[in-house]
């Protein structure tokens, strides 16, 4: 009877640095299923109409794509940095930095808003009659496939961005610290995800024409 | 004992050399492919991609520190994606 009831007793502190990191990245393989499948899409695709892709990458703009680029890899480092500044004890630069990398992803997701924009005022969206009318069928699908993973992409992003903001809360209350970053160096493993997925979205489709 | 394995503290600085090199690295994608190489450009994007990737898992991500055991699971699910991508373009390739 006794030991049924110990059964039953809740364990508040389950705190766990290594399942956590493991839980992370059994998640993150999802995502990578979820990504790789989409980046095999695009290969077959492209290998299929390889003229069609090669005209239809050069409506992106480079610049935005490399300015989108470079300060996603900024915000990937300032946000590893967080972690080092919590393991340290720094909670103040912690959050700093938190904020930061914030501020980048927000950054990030205005311009994916000014670059869609452009391309939604040249009547360019899925299953608009521009597309319909005057596209190959190459062309369709590489703005279909553009659409909608850098749309994912910037889904992951706003997530990523409502994770921080809970580790933010974390790091402030003084819950997640030097001795229990789990929740922090996990964000920063998803944040990462998101810059890794981006490093291979750049090249294939703003680069490759 | 395993505390100090749980609480390796990566230096600021590492991240900086990290960032440069990603930066660096992403500048040489785009000069490269705005270069004329046919039907490499699409190889050298994805070489210099890889490069950055690795570069974010074993730094970013914390590989370089992590047991053995971590580094082969995502090793493992690398590999398997390789394949699939390589067992796709076989059946392409080869489609009479």
């Amino acid at each position: 009877m006794a030991e049924h009831q110990h059964a039953h007793i809740e364990h508040p502190d389950m705190y766990d640095p290594e399942s956590s990191k493991i839980g992370m990245w059994l998640f993150i393989f999802t995502e990578l299923l979820l990504f790789g499948g989409l980046f095999i899409v695009y290969s077959v695709y492209r290998y299929l109409n390889a003229d069609a892709f090669h005209l239809a990458a050069e409506e992106l703009n480079t610049f935005i794509g490399a300015f989108n680029t470079v300060i996603l890899l900024v915000s990937s480092m300032t946000i590893a940095m967080s972690t080092t500044a919590l393991q340290k004890g720094h909670k103040k630069v912690a959050i700093a930095l938190l904020v930061i990398t914030f501020l980048i992803g927000i950054g990030f997701l205005v311009n994916k808003y000014i670059e869609w924009g452009v391309k939604f005022s040249h009547g360019i969206w899925p299953g608009s009659e521009q597309m319909l009318n005057e596209m190959s069928q190459g062309e369709i699908l590489f703005f279909g496939l553009y659409f909608v993973m850098t749309g994912l992409h910037a889904l992951h992003i706003i997530v990523g961005l409502i994770i921080m903001g809970f580790a933010m809360r974390g790091v402030a209350n003084g819950k997640v610290n030097a001795k229990r970053p789990s929740l922090l160096d996990n964000c920063g493993l998803y944040w990462h995800l998101v810059d890794l997925i981006w490093i291979f979205l750049f090249p294939l489709f703003y680069l490759i024409h | 004992m395993s505390e100090d394995k749980h609480h390796h503290i990566v230096p600021y600085r590492l991240y900086v050399i990290v960032l440069v090199a990603l930066l660096a690295l992403t500048f040489a994608s785009i000069g490269i492919t705005s270069i004329e190489l046919g039907e490499y450009t699409v190889a050298a994007a994805l070489l210099f991609a890889v490069i950055k990737s690795v570069l974010v898992l074993t730094y970013f991500m914390h590989l370089k520190y992590d047991k053995p055991y971590i580094k082969l699971m995502v090793a493992f699910v690398f590999a398997i994606f390789v394949v699939v991508i390589v067992i796709t373009f076989l059946d392409y390739l080869y489609r009479v």
